[in-house]
């Protein structure tokens, strides 16, 4: 099981860590910190501050909801008993999360940007900074597993309870941000309901706190607003498989693959079954719509791999995960050059360039790459490419 | 533990807890005609008296307050208004750049909402207000001036005022000028009478006394528009129930602290003088902030910025070891942002990042002075790996 120094259940083992505690300010990442705690690590907290109002009159004042959760991670911090700062990294959170997002989608691609962030802010720039600063390893509220194994490498695992499991969005980790990365609600099998009681025991006044799952610098959850003010609305054509306008929209942006709702099409498709969103063009700002079946797709190519560990060496067989919360999918892959080649065992549906695909060996995480280019199974239309844009 | 933070709040003297403890199980409303009203004014008044007599006021001159905040509220919203109302021409505040929040977000806000046309007024490299420029910016127009402000003592730099300068060039004109005094209170010299002021706010916890009181010393040809309405107590500029037990322990702290002023000048300033030539002997680079001339600061005060340092970083690193100290002021350090003190001063705002405020006061020894010497130098040099994110 669990290895690393310090399993978050029971008396600590390894040697005492200097912790630093991403809290959010749910109830989640309070709960880790406290178990890390517990485990006889020295925690510090930190919550990190990732949207900036520069206009502002007063310095440092941010939207209500995101000093509400500073508040509820500090008071957290309190509760725990440990320091607790709050880290402006809302310069490099711009940068490297919110502009990657805009970009992808004005290039036609949906990507994730909670991996992103787990890349480039938690276990970079924020494990970066730790690191100097004297910190062993940060710790977040990820379900997620840590596994030394026998020859003494890194691994990342699914969590024990597959139901909660979150390594779908820490695929991007390489063995050396695992090795500093501490999830101390990943090896135990409790449902939510147990951590909000055990954050209830422990005093923790979050343990009723909502879950957040929206995208977290949309506050407002209108992610197509967001993207309209950031992209714009160009009025384009909304097209079938033989190019023939069926209707119109405000953007492309506004649209992902596999999309069925909101196409308003005044008229129905001749075999009178639904149409999905099948390809997405920003150069031409076209939405190409068809039948769920052409959604379909036995093969992909990916960019940007990222290994959890040594890179897999020649073809092998894997599953693969394509969203969070996503069902597992037997897949054969191999890298060639730098790009990563999957086949399907059996066809899957909806999927877009610009999303991560995991690969799973069994229980843990092989790595992740962005999805470039997909293969339908019906090939009625050219090749979905994230080339345009 | 080494607490370096005193201008943020200094332990309560001993004579003051004993003073006020003892009121706190006394019935009466100092409002009441009643034997229990009348011994609860009659505290009241001598506590009043005892102020007064500390700091060279009349005793109906002082306005209690629920603290600066509320001083400094009452005299800026309170002058402007009464001025304005006078003569509908008086709208203009002059006030230094180098405010307390509690001011500069006060003038600040009649600006936004009262029409008040707000200048600030020109500061050199230290943070001071020359008499000659406020002269000049009265001289533009003294007809339309409503007020001027500007503080004592700076809090985050120590930067003294030539206040009794300014309040003469002030009074030629007629216009009231307030000094928020609550740093310069038990630390300089404060004589209200001799300083010309027409108002001067100060705060019981910042000098041996209980939070959640202050007071306005308001001379008495001046009548600001109350900001609390209400019964109509101390004048019937500030309206509310008085704290008995808090003006009590406020008096006993005000006479203590400025009884032993000469002496904790002295000692504290000669402590504050060791600390300085620490740092810069162990880091040779840090920029003193504020006045070099030991005369023109306060003498609890030592500021630093630490080129290529996070403030947060070093407050992180310092008080791991158990070295209590702040960036600044203690209201902008939820997110680390360059002091609008520095800046106004022409600091480099990469400089006025990292910046450390040691604030020595009244249990400061020497072992503490010898602590940060020994943790500053291999802080800095750790907070520089970690850079400026």
């Amino acid at each position: 099981m669990n290895e690393f120094p310090g399993a978050p259940s029971g008396p600590r083992t390894g040697p005492r860590l200097r912790v630093l505690a991403a809290m959010s300010g749910g109830v989640d990442s309070a709960v880790a910190a406290a178990r890390a705690v517990e485990a006889g690590h020295e925690v510090t907290g930190v919550h990190l501050a990732l949207s900036a109002n520069p206009q502002s009159f007063r310095t440092g004042a941010r939207g209500c909801c995101t000093i509400e959760d500073s508040r509820d991670a500090r008071r957290a911090a309190d509760v725990i008993g440990i320091p607790f700062y709050v880290w402006d990294l809302a310069e490099r959170f711009r940068q490297d999360v919110v502009e990657d997002f805009i970009a992808e989608y004005r290039a036609g691609r949906t990507p994730n940007p909670c991996l992103r962030c787990n890349e480039k802010i938690k276990f970079a720039a924020l494990l970066d900074k730790a690191l100097a600063l004297g910190f062993d390893a940060v710790c977040t509220g990820h379900y997620a597993t840590v596994v030394t194994a026998a020859d003494g490498h890194r691994q990342l695992h699914r969590a024990t309870d597959l139901a909660k499991d979150q390594s779908y969005v820490l695929g991007v980790l390489d063995e050396r941000q695992l090795a500093h990365a501490l999830f101390p609600l990943g090896d135990t099998r409790t449902t939510k309901e147990e951590i909000r009681a055990e954050a209830e025991r422990r005093g923790l006044a979050v343990a009723k706190k909502p879950d957040s799952h929206d995208i977290c610098f949309i506050a407002d959850g209108d992610t197509q607003g967001f993207l309209s003010g950031h992209l714009g609305s160009a009025e384009g054509d909304i097209l079938d498989e033989d190019g023939r306008k069926v209707g119109s929209h405000q953007g492309a942006h506004g649209f992902t693959i596999g999309q069925r709702k909101g196409l308003r099409i005044g008229h129905p498709a001749p075999d009178g079954k639904p149409r999905y969103v099948l390809d997405i063009s920003p150069v031409n700002n076209t939405v190409t719509v068809g039948p769920a079946e052409a959604l379909d797709i036995t093969a992909l190519t990916a960019i940007r791999p990222r290994w959890c560990g040594a890179a897999p060496e020649g073809p092998g067989d894997y599953t693969a995960q394509l969203r969070a919360h996503g069902a597992e999918t037997p897949v054969s892959a191999e890298m060639d050059g730098d790009t990563l080649r999957v086949r399907f065992t059996e066809p899957v549906r909806g999927v877009a360039p610009g999303q991560a695909i995991v690969l799973y060996d069994g229980t843990r995480v092989v790595g992740s790459a962005t999805i470039a280019a997909t293969e339908r199974a019906v090939t009625t239309l050219a090749p979905v490419t994230s080339a345009g844009g | 533990m080494p607490y370096f933070d005193h201008a943020a709040t200094t332990p309560m003297l001993p004579e003051a807890v004993a003073a006020m403890t003892a009121q706190l199980a006394v019935t009466g409303n100092a409002s009441a005609l009643h034997a229990a009203g009348r011994r609860a004014r009659r505290a009241v008044e001598e506590g009043r008296e005892t102020l007064a007599a500390a700091l060279g006021a009349r005793p109906s001159e002082v306005v209690f307050t629920s603290g600066g905040t509320e001083a400094d509220n009452l005299a800026v919203k309170g002058l402007y208004w009464a001025r304005r109302d006078a003569d509908p021409r008086r709208v203009r505040v002059l006030a230094s750049p180098v405010e307390h929040h509690a001011v500069l977000d006060v003038v600040q806000w009649l600006a936004d909402h009262e029409g008040a046309r707000v200048e600030w007024l020109p500061v050199d490299a230290v943070g001071r207000v020359h008499p000659d420029a406020l002269r000049e910016a009265i001289e533009r127009d003294p007809a339309d001036m409503a007020l001027v402000t500007v503080m004592w003592a700076n809090n985050e730099i120590g930067t003294v005022f030539p206040v009794a300068e300014l309040a003469a060039v002030a009074r030629e004109y007629g216009i009231p000028m307030h000094a928020d005094a609550v740093q310069a209170v038990g630390q300089l010299e404060v004589d209200f009478a001799a300083s010309g002021l027409a108002a001067l706010s100060l705060s019981g916890h910042k000098i041996g006394g209980p939070y959640g009181i202050g007071a306005l010393l308001l001379g008495r040809e001046w009548t600001p528009v109350p900001v609390l309405h209400g019964g109509g107590q101390e004048r019937e500029v500030r309206s509310g129930t008085l704290d008995v037990p808090a003006v009590v322990g406020f008096a006993t702290a005000a006479r203590l602290a400025v009884a032993g002023r000469a002496d904790y000048a002295r000692v504290i300033g000669g402590l504050r003088d060791e600390l300085i030539a620490a740092v810069r002997a162990e880091v040779p680079d840090a920029v003193l902030g504020g006045d070099p001339d030991p005369a023109g600061r306060l003498p609890g005060n030592a500021h630093f910025a630490f080129p290529g340092c996070e403030g947060d970083s070093l407050l992180l690193l310092l008080d791991a070891q158990g070295i209590e100290c702040s960036t600044g002021s203690a209201c902008t350090a939820g997110v680390a942002q360059p002091s609008h003190v520095l800046l106004a001063t022409g600091a480099d705002p990469e400089l006025a990042r990292g910046t450390l405020r040691f604030s020595l006061g009244h249990t400061t020894t020497r072992a503490d002075v010898e602590a940060v010497a020994k943790a500053i130098g291999p802080a800095v040099a750790r907070a520089r790996t970690a850079g400026l994110s």
